[in-house]
């Protein structure tokens, strides 16, 4: 196997004296669309809060392609095309859903490419088209979670950290949802790292996942194996 | 002088006052919507503006005289020095502050405050400055108003300050970003902005807005003094609460609408000028009570 693009080294977070990762070792190449599962309070976010620098690793490493990013600034790692989609969405709700849009674009500096970008966003999502100049918060959930998707793809990232993209939302929208994360892999070939709680949804579509338990790492493998085994399913994942 | 006419003259002299208050708001407004910090050296930036200004003059007069020309350059290098004057502040006294108790940083802009006057004090000998420039103060009519040249030229400069600031936080990157982090800085970060960068940014416009009114205010009333900063801080606070504390647009209008119930408010009969600052506080009191977020803010329970 080639170099990992990602990859988590003996990762280690603390919140105060309260260890929210205990050393966890994730790999996740090119082209992939890896999914981290596990319950609440596992440790998923933290992984992807790490990973972008939003809390700080209290030992091991970050390395995204071949660097060192453990202790870069966040707007440096989103220089890099790490962008991560936070839970929640966190969308601007005071400004227009075009300003959200161009925030998103905030590291690109020509005008023109832009423009182009946002009418590609506005393809793949028309109705944030349809929407552009209303306040982010009048978008219904599923359309925030577009916009916050559709932000992100503003950069064209590298790398996208996507955390709970189906949270709150219901099952047709979350299969459009998943079905934009797959074109958007497909199409452009951005790696994906995905946290879900609806490990089912997840697993239809990633290649691989890690199952996270108290911040440590109890299973990987290929989705493929995982969705089959009804007893892995039953144990970590619910249902 | 008819009634209406005393109403239209009053009208002018709101405004112009107005958009001095309106300038300072700004940067007060800004900062606190960027840092949640109410930075009371802020009137003391429009206090050193004047100043600086005021030396800008003494120096280049002998060579370029003391008129419009030379006020407009000394302004433009003023906004530009004091602009940095409130970065390096910034970076000295707050940003090491950001993660501290909000209690801190804000005995910390007192303890800003009160460097600043003081050093223009010992400078200054305390006394009044003269503010000599070499302008045009005859009076004329456009109508029933009676204009000078100077308040002419003062009342445009304002606005066409607050337009582009207003152009800057509406169509520029950096102007959408400044909004933005004011509303989630976690979440601006994720989008690839510095934020440190944009605090410092913030500062640098705040401050030079304020020094620009600063030089203004030096224009207008002739003299200045190292304690000028310390009323119109308490004048641009009520104006930024008026129209919603961390929103800019809201500053300016609250800033024009203060400078107009001062103006209308001393034409009361028995309500004189001596009341003027009375009438101000009253009304923030009032807001406070009654519309705490402002006339363009959000409801939000969290304020300070």
């Amino acid at each position: 196997m080639s170099e990992p693009v990602l990859s988590l080294k003996n990762l280690e977070t603390r919140y105060g004296q309260i260890y929210a990762l205990r050393g966890i070792n994730i790999d996740v190449q090119e082209g992939e669309i890896v999914a981290l599962l596990g319950a609440n309070g596992a440790g998923k976010s933290t992984t992807l809060k790490t990973i972008s620098s939003l809390i700080n690793a209290s030992s091991g490493s970050v390395i995204f392609n071949g660097e060192d990013i453990t202790y870069k600034r966040p707007h440096s790692i989103v220089e890099m095309g790490v962008i991560h989609v936070p839970e929640g969405r966190m969308i601007f709700k005071e400004l227009t859903v075009k300003e959200n849009l161009e925030l998103g674009s905030f590291t690109l500096h020509d005008n023109d490419v832009r423009k182009k970008r946002l009418e590609r966003v506005y393809e793949l999502f028309p109705v944030l088209g349809e929407r552009q100049q209303q306040m982010g918060g009048f978008l219904s959930g599923g359309e925030q979670q577009m916009l916050a998707m559709g932000r992100a793809l503003m950069t064209e990232p590298k790398l996208l950290l996507l955390d709970e993209p189906s949270m709150g939302l219901a099952p047709l929208i979350v299969k459009n949802i998943m079905d934009i994360i797959k074109q958007i892999n497909k199409e452009q070939g951005t790696t994906i790292l995905l946290v879900e709680q609806n490990a089912k949804a997840a697993l239809k579509f990633a290649n691989r996942a890690y199952v996270l338990e108290t911040g440590e790492i109890v299973m990987e493998g290929s989705a493929e194996e995982m969705s089959k085994d009804e007893s892995i399913v039953k144990a970590y994942l619910g249902e | 002088m008819a009634l209406h006419e005393i109403l239209l003259q009053q009208l002018f002299n709101g405004l112009l006052i107005g958009s001095f208050y309106g300038l300072v708001a700004i940067g007060y407004s800004m900062v606190y919507g960027i840092i949640k910090l109410l930075n009371f050296a802020h009137g003391d930036i429009y206090m050193i503006g004047a100043f600086s200004g005021l030396i800008f003059l003494s120096i280049a007069s002998p060579y370029i005289g003391a008129g419009w020309p030379s006020l407009i350059l000394g302004m433009l290098i003023t906004m530009l020095l004091v602009g940095l004057l409130g970065v390096l502040i910034q970076r000295v006294a707050y940003r090491p502050m950001l993660k501290a108790p909000r209690l801190s940083i804000l005995i910390t802009a007192l303890a800003v405050s009160m460097i600043l006057y003081n050093t223009v004090m010992l400078l200054s000998a305390g006394r009044y400055r003269a503010f000599n420039v070499d302008v045009s103060s005859e009076s004329f009519f456009l109508g029933p108003l009676r204009l000078t040249e100077t308040r002419v030229v003062l009342i445009v400069a304002a606005f066409a300050l607050m337009f582009i600031m207003h152009m800057f936080i509406t169509k520029t990157m950096y102007g959408k970003a400044m909004r933005a982090i004011s509303l989630d800085r976690d979440t601006c970060q994720l989008m690839g902005i510095d934020v440190f960068k944009i605090i410092a940014l913030t500062f640098f416009v705040g401050s030079a807005l304020a020094a620009a009114a600063g030089i203004m205010a030096g224009v207008y009333y002739g003299t200045i003094h190292f304690f000028m900063g310390f009323l119109i801080g308490l004048k641009a606070f009520t104006a930024a609460v008026i129209g919603g504390i961390g929103i800019i647009p809201g500053a300016m209008l609250g800033g024009l609408l203060l400078g107009l119930l001062e103006a209308f408010g001393t034409q009361i009969p028995f309500i004189g000028t001596e009341w003027k600052d009375v009438f101000s506080f009253a009304f923030l009191i009032l807001f406070l009570i009654f519309k705490p977020n402002g006339l363009l803010g959000r409801s939000e329970s969290e304020r300070m």
